[in-house]
């Protein structure tokens, strides 16, 4: 499918999806998807429901195994020959679309759970939290403004303090790539502001996938943009370019 | 250990002094007080006592994979009763040739079987030490084998919950089969000594007990120890959010089968404690309605608070001996109810009951700091 000079240009990518399919009891989600993130890049992935968004990421971070088609993480890793785990400790790093927080930890435990150290049985069992995790958990803690909450349970925040604590849950745990799914659905416009903000912030030094409904939102983020349809991509480009596009303006915007 | 004790809140702390307590009290009052003192406690209640001690090992047990990793093991007695048969054997061998066969080597159920040799499994049974090693490591490497698959293969759930009750209901199957070589529907029974002590005498008893006390503030101390650190943390988040923490790099399978082997380790031990207690050991143990019991005094007491299972084992019990004597055919009805109510009305169990009594009052007079702070939008 891949021309010669793509095949060349996409070895660089943090992250590489050719012709991924993925079929559910007949349903076909994806149909031979192809998408190329670059290392610090910031990509919005847009499609009406069912378009795939969701399984891709499901496929990305190892929750499901495609049936066909490669997934390479850095170049090197193939990301259908390893569990959730592996893919994670790689440094794949995912926000659901809801919130979903540990609710009977405090704010500052659930980013401590999150935070990049050895994951082992052993490690957790026997070594404390080291200094440089506290001083990691502060700081997280004041960049998602969360500082002085650090002891409440988080099962007790508003759903946009809980969107912001996975989102810092994400930035300790410190990923190479970070997928963001719908990270505004059931928002305020000031909270969506202030999402805007902390996602541009963190894509400075991540590279970040971000699954988005909200056309505002995504105008907001200024990024290149991808959009799916039925499980493939349609058409690639600016917001501008996109909208233009013919196959998008009927398959989605002119609904 | 002091640093243990330092996390320890108040209530683990009061569990703590008082199962010490207990542990020093009652044998004074069962041996040192005459017979016939308001304060004697006679021999069958501390035999009573340290069977309750044993329950309570066992709802711990239990919580600590229930309550903290929301693993709900209805087979936990398969665990308690691998240990208290590792016992059982140890004692069976001890009676040597006073048993009514007067075979100083077999059991009297083989000589009745007609065998001629001590099987394989039976081999080093003579040895204390030994008992007590196979009371913690066959149940634990059963729980290892059996957690191995389930966990690898993400059984999660009721579905978890289903073969685990198949799994001591096989056992209790097989070991109600004569060849099966551990005394079939008999079990093992007519114990004479331990260690070199009558098993029956009130001092052996209430060295039982003690030491059944003393096992429950060990356990106590390592649950909280395992709970209380990070690894205990990321199982409580498993239990609340499971495929969370897989995406946040923890092999979750992991985490699971290790807080299941020490839990069945720990059931081991007090089946092993029991045995000798309450003097026999048979196939009914494996029963799936005992699992499903402990499952209700670990409801009862509060799930996800340690203190609250074992205190949950103890009350339950109690209000079995006394509805078992007062009202023989009612106990059941009553244990249903129980199970009911506390799950419609008491989802904390009685500990969440007596913590919510105890949290209203500092509430009210802190209220203004618990009051919900500003979603993070509106103070940027």
């Amino acid at each position: 499918m891949m021309s010669e000079a793509d095949n060349l240009r996409l070895t660089g990518s943090l992250l590489y999806l050719d012709g991924v399919s993925v079929s559910f009891d007949g349903y076909k989600a994806l149909r031979g998807l192809s998408l190329a993130v670059e290392p610090g890049e910031m990509r919005a992935i847009i499609g009406p429901n069912g378009a795939g968004k969701t399984t891709m990421m499901d496929v990305v971070t190892g929750k499901t195994r495609p049936d066909a088609g490669d997934v390479y993480f850095e170049g090197r890793y193939d990301l259908t020959k390893l569990d959730e785990a592996e893919i994670a400790e790689l440094g794949v790093g995912r926000k659901f679309q809801k919130p979903t927080v540990f609710e009977n930890h405090t704010v500052a435990d659930n980013v401590l759970l999150a935070a990049r150290a050895p994951r082992s049985v052993y490690a957790t069992l026997f070594g404390g939290a080291a200094e440089k995790e506290r001083e990691t958990i502060e700081r997280i803690l004041t960049t998602i403004r969360l500082g002085d909450q650090r002891r409440r349970l988080a099962g007790s925040l508003s759903h946009g303090q809980k969107q912001w604590l996975e989102i810092g849950m994400l930035l300790a745990q410190d990923p190479k790539l970070l997928l963001v799914d719908e990270p505004v659905a059931g928002m305020t416009d000031a909270e969506t502001a202030a999402t805007v903000e902390l996602l541009r912030e963190i894509a400075r030094d991540h590279s970040v996938v971000v699954v988005e409904h909200d056309m505002a939102f995504v105008r907001e983020l200024g990024v290149k943009v991808t959009v799916l349809h039925e499980g493939a991509v349609i058409a690639e480009g600016s917001l501008d370019q996109v909208s233009a596009d013919e196959r998008v303006i009927e398959v989605y915007l002119g609904r | 250990m002091t640093a243990l004790l330092s996390r320890l809140d108040r209530l683990g702390l009061a569990f703590l002094a008082a199962t010490l307590i207990c542990a020093i009290l009652v044998p004074l009052l069962a041996l040192a007080v005459p017979r016939g003192s308001a304060f004697a406690i006679p021999p069958y209640v501390v035999a009573l006592l340290g069977k309750y001690m044993c329950y309570a090992i066992l709802a711990l047990a239990l919580d600590l994979v229930w309550g903290y990793c929301g693993i709900l093991s209805l087979g936990h007695g398969a665990f308690f009763a691998l240990g208290g048969y590792a016992m059982g054997m140890y004692l069976m061998r001890q009676i040597g040739a006073r048993g009514v066969y007067a075979n100083p080597l077999l059991p009297d159920f083989m000589v009745f079987l007609n065998w001629k040799e001590l099987p394989l499994a039976w081999w080093g049974f003579h040895s204390f030490a030994y008992a007590g090693l196979m009371a913690m490591l066959v149940p634990g490497l059963l729980a290892f084998a059996f957690g191995w698959f389930a966990f690898r293969s993400r059984v999660t759930g009721v579905y978890l919950s289903i073969i685990t009750q198949a799994l001591t209901y096989a056992l209790k199957l097989a070991f109600f089969r004569n060849d099966f070589g551990f005394g079939g529907n008999n079990g093992l029974t007519d114990f004479k000594d331990i260690l070199g002590f009558n098993v029956q005498s009130d001092a052996t008893r209430a060295a039982l007990f003690s030491i059944s006390a003393l096992t429950l503030a060990l356990c106590f101390l390592l649950a909280k120890a395992i709970v209380g650190s990070k690894y205990g943390k990321a199982l409580i988040a498993v239990r609340d959010a499971e495929s969370r923490v897989r995406f946040l790099g923890y092999r979750v399978e992991n985490y699971k089968l290790l807080v299941f082997v020490v839990s069945a380790v720990i059931a081991g031990v007090a089946g092993a404690l029991y045995v000798p207690q309450v003097g026999i050991i048979n196939p009914s143990e494996f029963d799936p309605a005992n699992s499903i019991e402990a499952v209700i005094w670990v409801a009862v007491g509060g799930r996800g608070t340690l203190v609250g299972a074992a205190l949950g084992a103890i009350v339950v019990n109690f209000a079995k001996t006394y509805f078992t004597g007062a009202f023989p055919e009612y106990w059941l009805f009553a244990l249903g109810g129980l199970f009911v109510l506390v799950t419609l009305f008491l989802p904390k169990g009685l500990l969440g009951l007596v913590r919510a009594r105890a949290a209203r009052k500092p509430a009210a007079a802190s209220a203004p700091a618990a009051a919900p702070a500003p979603a993070p939008a509106e103070s940027a």
